[in-house]
């Protein structure tokens, strides 16, 4: 089956190769979606799924938020729960998932929501990091997130997160794969129009991680980009790499400030 | 080769309808599927030759579906849901779907409400069948068409 | 993984029907998908649902592989005396999983 399929999303895709202009990315500003356009991916939606969605019970994405609620006041072997710290006062996680990616101080590097998550595990919990994709940090991450609902992603790039975000922006605008695509073909020059069943998205990560209806399952940002290299015939990256960071801080600046939807459902 | 391993015409079709846009099964890719004749043997092993009566059974289900994994269903059917008269069961029947029974549910008079809701898996456009069976034994019926649309990439 | 959001109202006047939610952590896999080697994935579902109000059974449900993943049921019963409503669901290897609310009702 796999055979046949081939021709025919290089035919479909091949067709947005064709039309797409050059990527320069120097010319292109500094996000390719002009601000008052954009719009959710839940915009995308059927009405049915939009109201799974806003409902609290129905959203299965909830029962992540459910677990990820019960390992957040759970200790963590010989250490104390992330709510220890985190439960009340200054250390109050409302807001917190707006701003990641962001830097981390102590090493410089670039860390998402799961990525702090670990590095707390590791530095203050006296815990193993978790695995990438795993029920355990996926359901602590969504529960993370699911406190920031409602509230604006943020578009803020410090001097450090700069360089970071200019690898982003080349991975985002670079054409790759046996399609020659790159992520701006799809979503930001041809967002709105059909590809087969679906309308194609803006691509934005503000409701990560997110419930897809195509894995049947929650999963993270970072497999969602494994998919989408994968469609376009490109290697996808693993888990937490580098230039998948970078995207997703290139991502958090291009989302202008849409509100944070986690937990979220996606097509 | 595994004998539930569809013929490379089967693919070749499936091809051809996938790319006019219109809605194919992508998923159970290597699976056989049912045929609207089992659709009736299921119906008949589960109520018999009793007739099937159209009309007082509601279906509330999308008339497109983005995504074949997760379709909403309610299932209405009218009846005082009292002692003396409510409804037995409600089965789920499908033409396409690659074991015909989808879900079934038994109620009874402390039920209250003869209505219910779930989500099903469509292995593409199709018309399902409800069948609701009474207290006296009589069976009410109702079909509803969904088109499945298929995803824009294909991963895999 | 067993886990289930159920939702139930606590306290109904005698006679009221009331709104019953379910929402169960479930892959409910189907049995008819392959692996990324072509092997196949084994059938791993949920079969048998049931609310029992103090026991007595108000709703069930028989579950097929087309049932979707992490299977949500809506269902109503009529509140009659204070208990307890019990949601109950099987396996196929046969493990049960259950939770309980309560319901207070007056008259």
């Amino acid at each position: 089956m796999r055979h046949f399929r081939w021709p025919l999303i290089g035919l479909l895709l091949g067709a947005l190769s064709a039309c797409g202009e050059e990527p320069a990315s120097d010319s292109v500003r500094e996000t390719g979606l002009a601000p008052d356009t954009i719009v959710s991916g839940y915009a995308f939606l059927t009405p049915e799924t939009q109201s799974e969605q806003d409902d609290d019970f129905l959203n299965p994405a909830n029962l992540w938020v459910d677990e990820g609620g019960k390992l957040f006041l759970s200790e963590t072997g010989v250490s104390a729960a992330c709510a220890s710290c985190h439960g009340e006062g200054d250390m109050r996680l409302d807001g917190a998932a707006t701003r990641y990616p962001t830097i981390d101080h102590a090493s410089g590097e670039l860390v998402n929501l799961e990525g702090r998550i670990n590095l707390c595990r590791t530095r203050h919990q006296q815990a193993d990091p978790l695995e990438y994709e795993s029920e355990p940090l996926l359901s602590l991450t969504t529960y993370v997130a699911s406190l920031s609902r409602g509230q604006a992603i943020s578009t803020a790039l410090s001097t450090d997160e700069q360089v970071f975000y200019e690898v982003g922006k080349t991975y985002f605008n670079t054409r790759r794969g046996q399609f020659n695509l790159s992520c701006r073909e799809c979503h930001d020059l041809n967002w709105g129009k059909q590809l087969r069943g679906d309308t194609i998205s803006q691509g934005h990560s503000n409701g990560f991680p997110a419930y897809r209806l195509e894995w049947q399952t929650l999963g993270s940002l970072h497999r969602r980009f494994r998919d989408c290299d994968a469609g376009i015939r490109a290697e996808p990256r693993t888990y937490g790499s580098a230039d998948y960071l970078a995207l997703e801080l290139y991502l958090r600046v291009r989302a202008q400030g849409l509100p944070m939807e986690t937990p979220a459902i996606r097509r | 080769m595994k004998p539930e391993q569809p013929s490379t015409d089967i693919d070749r079709r499936a091809f051809l309808v996938g790319g006019m846009g219109l809605a194919v099964a992508s998923f159970l890719p290597l699976s056989t599927k049912a045929a609207p004749a089992d659709m009736q043997a299921a119906v008949k092993e589960l109520f018999g030759d009793r007739p099937l009566q159209e009309g007082g059974v509601t279906i509330t289900i999308p008339p497109i579906a983005e995504n074949g994994y997760s379709v909403p269903l309610t299932i209405d059917v009218d009846s005082p849901m009292t002692p003396e008269d409510y409804v037995k069961k409600i089965a789920v029947f499908s033409p396409r779907n690659p074991i015909p029974n989808l879900v079934q549910f038994t109620l009874g008079p402390r039920t209250g409400l003869a209505r219910v809701s779930t989500r099903i898996r469509l292995a593409g456009t199709q018309k399902i069948l409800v069948v609701a069976e009474m207290s006296d034994g009589t069976l009410k019926s109702a079909a509803a068409e969904t088109m499945v649309t298929v995803a824009a990439c294909i991963i895999g | 993984m067993a886990a289930i959001r159920i939702s139930a109202m606590k306290t109904a006047k005698a006679g009221e029907i009331i709104e019953l939610k379910a929402l169960i952590r479930h892959k409910m896999e189907t049995g008819f998908r392959r692996g990324s080697r072509g092997e196949a994935i084994p059938r791993d579902i949920i079969t048998h649902f049931v609310c029992l109000y103090n026991g007595e059974a108000v709703f069930e449900a028989d579950f097929f592989p087309s049932v979707a993943a992490n299977p949500f049921l809506i269902f109503y019963t009529r509140a009659t005396e204070s208990g307890t409503l019990e949601f109950r669901w099987t396996d196929q290897h046969g493990t049960v999983s259950s939770q309980t609310a309560n319901i207070s009702v007056e008259s």
